[in-house]
């Protein structure tokens, strides 16, 4: 049996917080590889959610940072193929979701992250403001925070002309309640 | 009938026809929308990738409102918006230690009694009404595409079938249309990657144009506004990605619906679509039958 001085509790592990978060044991997870064979961007990923799983499993601090600091987690698409086909019913998006908020607390988010961190907090900052996505608003958000200034520039007046863009934002009425769920969840405007 | 209407942010704006041709088929139909009142947005993929409780808050509120309004019930047409209110819904449920957190968050009492429903479903249920309206069979060949939140996860959704669904492909009968046999039904399209990872929505989009025409499809169906539009608006990138110039519609199935049922092309926004829908007439179908750009 390993000596107690060096091995951690579960409750002090990675695994053993996304348990706490989630209610996923990643214990129950037997690697099959369903997850990865299924998984439609896995042959674009450092770490497959199988290996990540796997590494997770050992509660190793280097190991847990490893998989907090890979690219892998940020390409996940929360398509669901992965939770719906694992035979343990392990619910890898729940804990990719967890894994990205910790990666982000923890400064530990791979930089390939920049990008897609910046749209999801346009998006949010949108909601938060007007109570419904102002689509003019979140792709100028999205460009300042992303620096991409170029991109799909030639979209908007093409979108523009088939009625699909509209230029001023939709507000619902009870603003300020949006705001006080942002304040209660988020704590900060985005 | 009479159901609540929860349209979400896309259909306001980049996904407008689906909200045209929703609104117009059912009322068609006899189907009463009453929109929820001053609904927000549920937060799509966007809350639940940055904070988890407000993850489950955005679609509590929206559940809140139409319980004050007396909705029983509550249509989203969006995959993604009925997928995150089914959730949000399920695990409030299943903590019940969040519910009262929850509605002290959102300032509204929440029961967690609303219905949520998909388009899928409600057409499901007006069938033989559907059937007797039927005056353009839309006799073509068409890839049913119902993309990843309408059947997964089983658990949340508890709708068809997660592997090889048949809810689309039976409709796609009733309205005179040939469905293909194809693997791609419940692959991603690339969702939420439209504007960060343009390039994945490409290469995963790619795969789902490409396997429709190959199998002889004339139109893609779609029941979700995400996998429109990266069929549809990000259909240069695709074809760059493939090095070929499919120029094979996007169509939601409202739409094809729609068309069947005889109502006029313009009211299904099809002029809204950035790839024509547009067929060739080589199989001799008369022309009200097709649709004009």
């Amino acid at each position: 049996m390993s000596s107690g001085t060096h091995h951690a509790t579960h409750a002090d592990t990675l695994a053993g917080r996304i348990e706490e978060a989630t209610g996923v044991k990643l214990a129950h997870c037997y690697q099959c590889g369903k997850c990865a064979a299924g998984c439609p961007v896995s042959d674009q990923m450092d770490l497959t959610p199988c290996q990540a799983l796997r590494m997770l499993q050992y509660g190793f601090p280097e190991l847990d940072r490893r998989v907090l600091q890979s690219e892998g987690i940020w390409l996940c698409l929360t398509c669901e193929t992965c939770s719906t086909r694992c035979p343990q019913e392990v619910e890898i998006p729940k804990v990719m979701d967890f894994l990205r908020s910790e990666a982000v607390r923890l400064d530990l988010a791979h930089p390939k992250s920049k990008d897609i961190l910046a749209f999801h907090r346009a998006f949010l900052d949108s909601i938060e403001h007007t109570g419904r996505l102002y689509e003019v608003g979140l792709v100028a958000d999205y460009k300042m925070r992303s620096r991409h200034f170029l991109k799909d520039v030639m979209l908007a007046p093409k979108m523009y002309f088939k009625g699909k863009l509209g230029l001023f934002p939709h507000l619902i009425k009870n603003r300020q309640g949006m705001k006080a769920i942002f304040k209660r969840t988020t704590g900060k405007a985005t | 009938m009479r159901i609540g209407y929860y349209p979400g942010c896309s259909l306001l704006g980049s996904s407008r026809e689906f909200d045209e041709s929703t609104r117009a088929v059912l009322t068609a139909l006899d189907v009463e929308l009453v929109e929820v009142p001053d609904w927000n947005c549920c937060g799509a993929s966007s809350a639940h990738v940055i904070d988890h409780t407000l993850s489950l808050a955005l679609p509590a509120r929206i559940m809140a409102l139409a319980e004050q309004a007396g909705l029983t019930e509550i249509l989203a047409p969006c995959a993604a918006c009925s997928n995150r209110l089914l959730s949000a819904q399920q695990e409030i449920e299943q903590h019940p230690e969040l519910k009262a957190e929850i509605a002290r968050i959102i300032e509204l009492p929440y029961q967690g009694t609303v219905k949520i429903v998909n388009i899928l479903e409600v057409l499901d249920r007006v069938t033989e009404r559907i059937a007797v309206k039927v005056t353009k069979p839309f006799a073509k060949k068409v890839a049913n595409y119902y993309g990843c939140l309408l059947v997964r996860p089983p658990r949340v959704v508890n709708f068809d079938r997660p592997e090889d669904p048949q809810s689309m492909d039976q409709m796609m009968k009733l309205v005179g249309a040939e469905s293909i046999d194809w693997p791609f039904k419940t692959e991603c399209c690339g969702a939420a990657f439209s504007v960060t990872r343009t390039d994945i929505v490409a290469k995963l989009s790619g795969k789902l144009v490409e396997g429709a025409v190959k199998r002889g499809a004339e139109a893609i169906v779609v029941a979700c506004p995400m996998c429109h539009s990266n069929l549809d608006l990000r259909r240069p990138e695709i074809n760059e990605h493939l090095q070929e110039e499919y120029t094979i519609p996007a169509m939601f199935i409202t739409q094809v619906i729609g068309l069947a049922m005889g109502l006029d092309p313009e009211k299904l926004g099809l002029q809204r679509h950035m790839v024509s829908v547009e067929f060739p007439v080589e199989r001799n179908i008369p022309a009200a039958a097709g649709a004009q750009a």
